[in-house]
């Protein structure tokens, strides 16, 4: 048997105007190193700000639920889903994006190591892969191969390069580690170890 | 011009050859673009005075809309419009002028074309706005009163009334008739097993969800970047619908997040961009949602039965492999499911069925391997209980029943390494240690596993163009109207151009995602680099001829009167095959020619005589470890070695992250993906990342890819037969026969969820 059915929530509600878009709000972001002066909604999350308005398209939407990592951007060197912050709450904050981490034409580290090891097929999910592997290196908590898989996880492939993302990380955490030592040992020295 | 078909044409294999590039695993020639976020996907090219749209989704899963109330939402400032049946412009009627090149037999699905909900989450209608989230907003004011109707969406209940659907689709090829008896036989047989099995739907989900931005020009033109995996499918389609001339509407999308399949078909974002940016006469962007990737095309929900017969020494006397798979009400969706079941194994007595039920879903959709994902695990996971009733190890089972021929039509394969496949993936895996006890190994409260199966796919060829031009500097450029939706199509295409004129790889560029290229097809079913690497070897190789023709003729040059086939082509030069220090350079060839440019466009058409004559398929044998935790039933798969055999490969580093990846789907497959449906309100429940699993990083661990030596005259010029279904078929079984092996429990329903292994 057929039976009406309505969208209940909206109710009597319906009559009234609805409330109208709120104001435009000026947000003063740092994005790669330069300050912008961004007029946004309340409501604009800050990765629809990154894409829409700075036209900093890198960034992607994969979900816009905080689901699958792929708008993952450096926060004051910190990891997070740009789509599920708003823009006016990251006030006078770093932002750094896929865009900003090569030096002019030298790519990151990050970035090589995932051309090399071929870790991306269509490449939509990369840019947040990377940025998040980046901040996951300074979180500094990862130190096998497994630990990368876990705080990785948090970013979804469905091409399903996840070995070789996890081999470019890898890479680039060993490469790390040489340098550390490296300079530890020169510091050693310097402080009058033994020689 | 027609580039002809002939045989001998096929390349030194070898990598080590002059100017070889074809072979070599080189990095992703737009790798750069898509680390530094430079690559530019379909909704995001931005332009001056974008609008966007907002779709609405229909809440109830059959019936009919009863009244529309759009004034809140227009009432709001920087609402433009709100489109749906009531108020869409005049739409054709015909199915035809809705129809695209993959569309199977029926009527495809209009958007906005009346008030009849044939399935959830039915876009009904599109707001569009000044921005974003305004339009969001305004899509919640709209007010729906709808009239719901009984829906059908339970495949066991819609079962009864199944039918045998013809030659529905392009691409399908309905069950052969059946050989011996194979019931009787079933009967007879001195060892059986007879299994049924459940396919749970999935949806592709690729991680770009699907979006259109169409921009408006001043003249009343239209580019459109969409996600898409044809962009000529894209163009003929809106073009039809909108009653527009092709002049007036280019296509352009370089790249494409994912679609395995997807983008197939257009999707219903871009009619409603397009019904948007003809109407305001606005550049307009529509985006679906992630729940909204949930409502259109899906791998359909299949059962099956697969029995088999078998004398005590393994050899088949019996197979019999039933498919009962969804279709919507309004097309016959159909993909090869049970024929492969009459390709793999040698016996005289097989019967294959399959058949169709009509639910209110969206009509189903091709998914990476369509048909064999379903039904070649089905065949492997009862081959495995079979060897196991038989107390016989499943690879010695399969090697007992190999075919040289395809049993299904008398036909030799046009090349079959499955034997070296078999040889390769178990020496890797260790295979001949296992213990074929099941539950015989153990650490702590983990049981492990060792299980393998076969896959199997299609080789398949269509016809293709190409256009290239090379300057007097000796860079090439290279074209044609196909997409790249990650398999690597840009880097392949590039090696195969540079390898035939002997160019190096940064004197080459190749494009396509745009619909003023030549001819391609769809990119779908692996058959890209057989297609249009085809085209590109052939307007190649006429550039070849060409240079080769113009260097020996010249009166005082040192490769006088030698012929085309005395010369390599190598870094860039024309070189004398007997002695290397005879040559000249491209641009010295075109100098002394007064060229400045040599342009040539070919078409590409298959073998068709000889690949009449051959089935041409690639294979693959899989063996797969598991850790089963015996409290938990959560299930880890440790190791994958993916053995295949799909001929050339062009590029072994990203042929191994295709492989890779489609043993990633398969683990999904085995493990994890299932859309599920609440049958009370006939839509799907989890549709999100956070409900509908994927698998993630630390779901994946050792994945071993090895490609056996092939060698094929018959499937294209190349040789090379694709690799993008392959990876994926095998997996599910090998994973669902290591589970067994772990637990003793053979479970024929995917995924195989905790819940499943911890219950029986």
């Amino acid at each position: 048997m057929s039976q009406p059915t309505g969208s209940a929530s909206l109710g009597h509600a319906q009559q009234q105007p609805a409330p109208p878009p709120p104001d435009l709000v000026e947000v003063t972001l740092t994005i790669n190193g330069s300050p912008k002066t961004l007029h946004v909604a309340p409501w604009t999350s800050l990765l629809d700000a990154l894409r829409l308005q700075l036209d900093l398209t890198g960034t992607k939407k994969g979900c816009d639920h905080g689901q699958c990592g792929a708008c993952t951007v450096l926060v004051d060197g910190r990891r997070i889903n740009s789509c599920l912050t708003l823009a006016v709450m990251q006030e006078g904050r770093a932002v750094t994006t896929i865009e900003g981490l090569a030096r002019g034409d030298a790519l990151h580290p990050m970035q090589e190591a995932f051309v090399e090891h071929d870790a991306f097929q269509c490449g939509y999910c990369t840019p947040g892969q990377i940025c998040s592997a980046v901040g996951m290196l300074e979180e500094g908590r990862a130190t096998t191969d497994d630990d990368i898989r876990e705080l990785m996880s948090g970013n979804l492939c469905r091409c399903g390069a996840y070995p070789n993302i996890v081999a470019a990380i890898r890479q680039v955490m060993d490469a790390q580690a040489t340098d550390a030592k490296g300079t530890d040992a020169k510091a050693t020295n310097k402080a009058g170890g033994p020689s | 011009m027609i580039a002809k078909p002939t045989i001998p044409d096929l390349l030194d294999q070898s990598p080590d050859r002059p100017g070889a590039q074809i072979g070599k695993p080189v990095s992703r020639v737009d790798g750069r673009l898509k680390v530094t976020g430079a690559a530019k996907y379909a909704a995001e090219f931005n332009t001056p005075g974008l609008v966007h749209g907002y779709i609405l989704s229909s809440a109830v899963a059959r019936g009919r809309i009863l009244r529309m109330d759009t004034a809140r939402a227009l009432a709001l400032p920087g609402v433009l419009q709100v489109f749906t049946h009531e108020n869409r412009p005049s739409l054709p009627w015909f199915d035809r002028r809705w129809k695209d090149d993959d569309a199977p037999k029926g009527s495809p699905f209009r958007p906005l074309y009346d008030a009849t909900i044939h399935h959830a989450l039915q876009p009904i209608a599109l707001v569009v706005a000044e921005s974003f989230e305004l339009a969001r907003y305004a899509a919640r004011l709209i007010h729906v009163e709808y009239e719901a109707d009984p829906h059908q969406t339970d495949l066991q209940a819609a079962s009864a009334a199944a039918f045998t659907p013809g030659k529905d689709k392009g691409g399908f090829e309905p069950p052969p008739k059946p050989r011996g008896d194979a019931d009787r036989a079933l009967a007879e047989a001195e060892v059986s097993v007879d299994l049924e099995f459940t396919q749970a739907v999935e949806h592709h989900n690729p991680m770009e969800m699907h979006a259109s931005t169409v921009v408006y020009h001043n003249d009343g033109t239209l580019t459109v970047h969409d996600k898409t995996q044809g962009p000529l499918n894209t163009q003929t389609y809106v073009c039809n619908v909108f009653g527009l001339p092709k002049e007036a509407v280019r296509v352009i999308s370089p790249f494409v997040g994912g679609a395995f399949g997807s983008g197939l078909r257009p999707q219903h974002q871009l009619f409603m961009a397009m019904l948007a940016a003809t109407t305001l006469k606005r550049s307009v962007r529509v985006e679906l949602s992630r729940p909204q990737m949930f409502s259109f095309g899906h791998r359909p929900e299949t059962l099956q039965r697969v029995a088999l017969g078998a004398r005590k020494d393994g050899t088949l006397t019996a197979i019999i492999h039933e498919a009962v798979q969804e279709t919507s009400q309004t097309e016959n969706y159909v993909e090869v499911v049970v024929n492969w079941s009459g390709q793999q194994y040698k016996c005289d007595n097989v019967r294959l069925d399959y058949k169709l039920a009509r639910m209110d879903t969206h009509t189903p959709l091709d998914q990476r391997a369509p048909g064999a994902a379903t039904g070649v695990p089905a065949l492997e996971i009862a081959m495995d209980e079979l060897a196991a009733r038989l107390g016989m190890d499943p690879l010695e089972l399969r090697l007992r029943n190999y075919t040289e021929i395809d049993p299904n039509t008398g036909k030799p394969f046009s090349s079959k390494e499955l034997r070296a496949c078999f040889r390769q993936g178990a020496e890797r895996f260790g295979w001949s240690r296992r213990n074929p006890v099941p539950r015989s190994m153990r650490q702590g409260r983990q049981l492990i596993g060792w299980g393998m199966a076969t896959g199997v796919w299609d080789a398949m060829q269509g016809q293709a163009s190409a256009r290239a031009r090379l300057g007097i500097d000796g860079t090439l450029t290279v074209g044609s109207a196909t997409a790249d939706i990650g398999p690597g199509t840009y880097t392949a295409m590039t090696q195969i151009a540079a390898d035939v004129l002997g160019l190096p790889l940064d004197k080459v560029s190749f494009q396509l995602g745009d619909s003023n290229l030549p001819m391609a097809p769809l990119q779908g079913g692996s058959w890209t680099v057989s297609s249009v690497g085809s085209a590109v070897k052939a307007v190649c190789d006429r550039l070849r001829e060409r240079l080769a023709k113009l260097a020996t003729g010249l009166n005082d040059g040192p490769l006088k009167g030698l012929k085309a086939g005395d010369l390599d082509f190598a870094g860039g030069f024309l070189v004398a095959r007997s002695d290397p220090s005879w040559r000249l350079s491209i641009t010295e060839v075109m100098r002394a020619n007064d060229l400045l440019v040599l342009e040539e466009e070919a078409l590409s058409v298959p073998y068709y005589k000889a690949q009449m004559q051959h089935k041409a398929g690639t294979h693959s044998a899989v063996f797969a470890e598991v850790r089963v935790d015996e409290d938990l039933g959560t299930v880890q798969v440790t190791r994958v070695v993916s053995a295949v055999a799909a001929g050339r490969i062009i590029n072994p580093k990203t042929a191994r992250s295709q492989v890779m990846g489609a043993v990633v789907w398969g683990l999904g497959m085995a493990l994890e993906e299932e859309t599920m449906t609440d049958q009370r309100l006939g839509r799907f429940m989890n549709h999100d990342f956070a409900e509908y699993h994927i698998p993630v990083n630390a779901d994946v661990h050792d994945i071993d890819v090895i490609f056996v030596e092939e060698h094929d005259e018959v499937v294209n010029p190349l040789g090379a037969k694709g690799v993008g279904e392959i990876g994926i078929v095998g997996v599910p079984a090998a994973i669902a026969n290591a589970i067994y092996h772990a637990t003793g429990k053979r479970i024929c329903d995917l995924p195989i969820t905790a819940d499943k292994i911890l219950e029986g």
